[in-house]
């Protein structure tokens, strides 16, 4: 293949690979702590993108401006949907916890259908992420670049909230066990509020990383992402940072190299996420990066 | 008079915990043995590995003739060996009778034609299993409990309940995790002759873990005392009454 | 007047007096109904066999499975391209043409509905065998994603489905009795799988996995046992459904539909044979009753445009009341029976238990 055409490709992996594993932390993040598969976390992505598309179209602020309120405003959705919709059932089985997110989820989408109304939305993107960058014959789009780099900083400061600040120990001691966390007079219910607002500020991040790449706006647009990116997280082993990311960049490079190797599998490109699911699930069920959890007899 | 259980060098080792190590154990027909030692001495691994619950990391582990380390639970159910559980593990959302029934499944001999279809072979079959569900429950005494729901019942009672069940099952060996445990010393003596009983009436033999010393004194022909997951000593009751080791590590070296 | 007992021999004059009720219901409605009532009618039948092969799944046997609408989809397919002639089929499929093997196999109803049921079942019983061994959450995922590929599958087989063009003009074999006959079968089916030692063995696996293994039963196997038979209904469910609507493409079995018969059975309560019947019916009603929210809206002095998909947000939060205000639902996991109703007084006095019973 061209080796234009093949910088592109790699130029798309690695952004949509970025894309997926900030959406994929989230989940990792909140099933560590809570071992709930927030359906509507996809959901919360597509959110992350309306509000920001509302505000921008708005004009009563500077765009970068506007993406900052969008990623609170969504962020403080997220806390208040666990208030709402997990926290009452924390003690409840297990199936109880799954059958509200995904009722949160049909909401939501539901939602925004009635809000934001079911045609696609332009989102106006800003000149400094469609700008071209030319290397030699090679053309790629600058957002392609602010991407990843975006996704590695953000990364970063997680990272060192997660492993250097009193909050993330707090975060990993939930994670490993709830009770002697609460022992440590640890407060639960601040820590989980604070994954769900971190977990939702990453994916509306996402949410408007993706509108920038791909600017076409859908209510249900997060559904896809949403389920790809909990795949990733599997595969990377869930509950982990690093799986997660790990996860992400896999997924999104096996997806955009499979199709421009094997253009005829286009077709199938959903499939892949859910087919690599299944195996990792087979095989390695804790994921790439993932430890083993029994259960007590 | 022939040897139903024995265990060579039975392991078990989570991650970084060796939880039961080099265990070999010897259990002759109709004998009451006891397993005893402090919490997380590695008794309930031990009986978890013998149930298939667990795969040993190594050992061997064999039922008469046949080995039977690695082998799923429900094989070894029905070849056998039943058990009861440390924390009781009653069916919540079935009564007393059901759950006694549950246990009759594998021994019915019926297939899913046959029980569908409600024919009249499933239902004697049915009948019969009921009939003999029943006549456990009047052992235990519990019969006239049949129809409550299972959580409703006492502790004690579940405790008799989760013997009950086990029993349905026709075992040869009863494997009995701490059925004392939460008893006064009434109910435990009461216990006590109900296992005796139970030995004889159902030609049983028995491996039990249990803290009440006096149930274990009481009818234990022989016990192996774990600590750690290593066995500190193996003897008749009054061997391990005396044994300084048993002593050490219930009470610390101190109390010697 | 002496007193009526409800002993077996009372009981089964009384069931059999619910089916000869049944019956007239249903002669009545197929003489009186509207079409379009009847439509709904209808559909009310094919979902309770949807509730009813999901609740054993989830309800009974406590496998949270979310790949219904995978089964149903290989059911409406299979039963669609086994009883469509050869001139059909060349009217579909313009794009590509069918599979030749496919092309000229045309065989009545009845069988067709079984071997879809059996094709679906066959499906369950190849994505059960690796997927059961996952744990609940798990389990979720990796049925939704079977659920899926499934979909894309279809979407991209275009000899053999039609791809996402679908199959049109189907013709209407559902009719008011095969949808209720074959429902009714479905109920008396799961009843007596419930009621039986099968069904006990597999409410122990739903309660407490690990004591059902102990006590003998080999829990694998019955977990996919639940999940072939369950797999089996979703495939007829689905086939009927392909021959009321005529029309079906794999964009009709998304996870919606799953979330769907999701929500009638949490609504009816998870682990209640009764409640999903009731709530089938109920929800069936109401969602088509309640279409008029999305459409306009002539309210004594409002005039409101339709708002397209408030219907789909007040069922969504109706969904999320039950589970967090009444998790049971309807039922929870109780059941309608003669006892009940004598009990509560909807049965003449002379019916019922006697004083002490």
């Amino acid at each position: 293949m061209d080796l234009r055409i093949f910088f592109q490709h790699v130029a798309n992996a690695l952004s949509l690979g970025s894309l997926y594993a900030l959406i994929a932390i989230g989940y990792s993040m909140v099933y560590g702590i809570l071992r709930l598969i927030n359906f509507a976390h996809g959901d919360i992505f597509m959110l992350g993108a309306y509000l920001a598309f509302y505000l921008v179209s708005s004009s009563l602020m500077p765009w970068w401006v506007a993406f900052i309120v969008a990623i609170a405003l969504t962020c403080a959705f997220g806390i208040g949907l666990e208030r709402v919709a997990y926290r009452p059932l924390r003690n409840s089985p297990k199936i109880s916890i799954m059958i509200s997110a995904i009722g949160a989820s049909f909401l939501i989408e539901n939602l925004a259908i009635v809000l934001f109304d079911a045609r696609p939305k332009a989102f106006k993107v800003p000149d400094l992420f469609s700008s071209i960058v030319k290397f030699g014959k090679v053309q790629i789009v600058s957002v392609s670049f602010y991407i990843p780099v975006i996704t590695f900083i953000v990364l970063g400061i997680l990272l060192f909230i997660v492993n250097r600040t009193k909050t993330g120990m707090a975060m990993r001691a939930v994670s490993t066990d709830q009770d002697a966390a609460k022992l440590m007079a640890i407060d639960v219910n601040r820590t989980v509020s604070i994954t769900f607002g971190i977990g939702s500020a990453l994916a509306a991040l996402g949410g408007i990383m993706w509108s920038l790449k791909y600017p076409q706006l859908l209510p249900l647009m997060g559904i896809m992402p949403g389920l790809k990116c909990f795949i990733a997280a599997v595969i990377g082993g869930i509950g982990s940072i690093g799986g997660a990311v790990l996860g992400g960049f896999l997924l999104g490079i096996i997806e955009i190299m499979t199709v421009a190797f094997l253009p005829d599998l286009t077709g199938y490109r959903d499939a892949f996420a859910f087919i690599l699911l299944i195996i990792v699930l087979l095989v390695k069920p804790t994921g790439l990066l993932g430890k083993n959890q029994g259960e007590k007899v | 008079m022939g040897v139903l259980l024995s265990t060579q060098g039975l392991t078990k080792i989570f991650g970084g915990l060796t939880a039961v190590s080099d265990l070999s154990i010897s259990i002759e027909d109709g004998q009451i043995i006891g397993l005893i030692g402090p919490n997380g001495a590695g008794k309930t691994t031990a009986f978890n590995m013998i149930t298939g619950v667990y795969k040993p990391t190594s050992g061997i582990i064999t039922y008469g003739t046949t080995p039977i380390q690695g082998m799923k639970s429900h094989k070894i159910t029905r070849m056998g060996i039943a058990r009861t559980f440390q924390n009781i593990r009653l069916f919540k959302e079935m009564t007393v009778l059901e759950n006694v029934l549950v246990a009759r499944h594998t021994r019915m001999g019926t297939n899913l034609a046959e029980a569908v279809l409600h024919l009249p072979s499933y239902r004697r079959k049915e009948q019969e299993a009921v009939d003999t569900a029943r006549s456990l429950l009047e052992r235990v005494n519990l019969l006239d409990l049949a129809n409550e729901n299972s959580t409703n019942l006492p502790y004690g009672k579940q405790r008799r309940l989760e013997i009950a069940r086990a029993l349905a099952t026709n075992p040869k060996l009863l494997l009995l995790d701490e059925p004392a445990a939460g008893m006064n010393p009434q109910e435990s003596r009461d216990l006590m002759d109900f296992i005796l009983k139970i030995r004889d009436d159902f030609s049983l033999t028995i491996l039990l873990i249990e803290h009440h010393m006096q149930v274990v004194m009481g009818i234990c022909e022989r016990m192996y005392v774990l600590d750690y997951g290593i066995t500190i000593a193996h003897g008749s009751p009054e061997q391990i009454r005396r044994d300084p080791k048993v002593i050490e590590a219930y009470l610390g070296a101190a109390a010697c | 007047m002496s007193f009526f007992p409800l002993n077996k021999k009372n009981r089964r004059l009384l069931n059999a007096a619910g089916i000869l009720l049944l019956v007239v219901l249903l002669t009545g409605a197929n003489a009186f109904l509207d079409p379009f009532s009847m439509q709904i009618f209808k559909l009310c039948a094919i979902n309770i066999i949807l509730a009813l092969s999901l609740n054993l799944l989830n309800g009974f046997t406590g496998l949270f499975s979310l790949g219904h609408a995978g089964f149903m989809s290989i059911g409406a397919f299979s039963c669609a391209l086994l009883t469509m002639t050869a001139d059909q089929k060349q009217m579909n499929f313009f794009l590509k043409p069918i599979e030749p093997f496919l092309a000229h196999i045309t065989i009545p109803f009845l069988p067709a509905l079984i071997i879809a049921g059996l094709i679906a079942a066959f499906f369950g019983f190849l994505i059960g065998a690796p997927v059961l061994r996952l744990r609940d959450d798990y389990l979720a995922i990796a049925t939704l994603g079977f659920s899926e590929i499934i979909r894309v599958v279809f979407t991209n087989l275009q000899t053999i489905t039609n791809g996402s063009l679908g199959l049109k003009g189907l013709p209407r074999f559902t009719t008011m009795w095969w949808a209720w006959g074959t429902a009714a079968f479905t109920v008396v089916f799961i009843v007596a799988l419930i009621k039986s030692s099968y069904g006990r063995a597999f409410k122990a696996i739903r309660d407490n996995e690990i004591a059902a293994e102990a006590m003998g039963i080999n829990v694998f196997n019955m977990k996919l046992l639940s999940f072939v038979l369950s797999a089996f209904f979703a495939g007829v469910g689905g086939a009927l459904l392909a021959h009321h609507l005529t029309t079906i493409d794999p964009k009709q079995f998304m996870f919606l539909k799953t979330f769907d018969i999701l929500l009638i059975v949490v609504l009816g309560g998870i682990g209640s044979i009764s409640g999903s019947i009731i709530s089938a019916i109920v929800v069936t009603i109401l969602m088509e009753a309640l279409r008029f929210l999305d459409g306009p809206l002539n309210f004594i002095v409002f005039q409101t445009t339709g708002v397209p998909g408030i219907r789909m947000v007040v069922f969504s939060i109706l969904l999320m009341a039950v589970i967090l205000f009444r998790q049971q639902g309807l039922m929870g996991r109780r059941e309608l029976s003669w006892e009940l109703f004598a009990d509560i007084g909807l049965l003449p006095r002379r019916f019922g238990r006697r004083k002490g019973e």
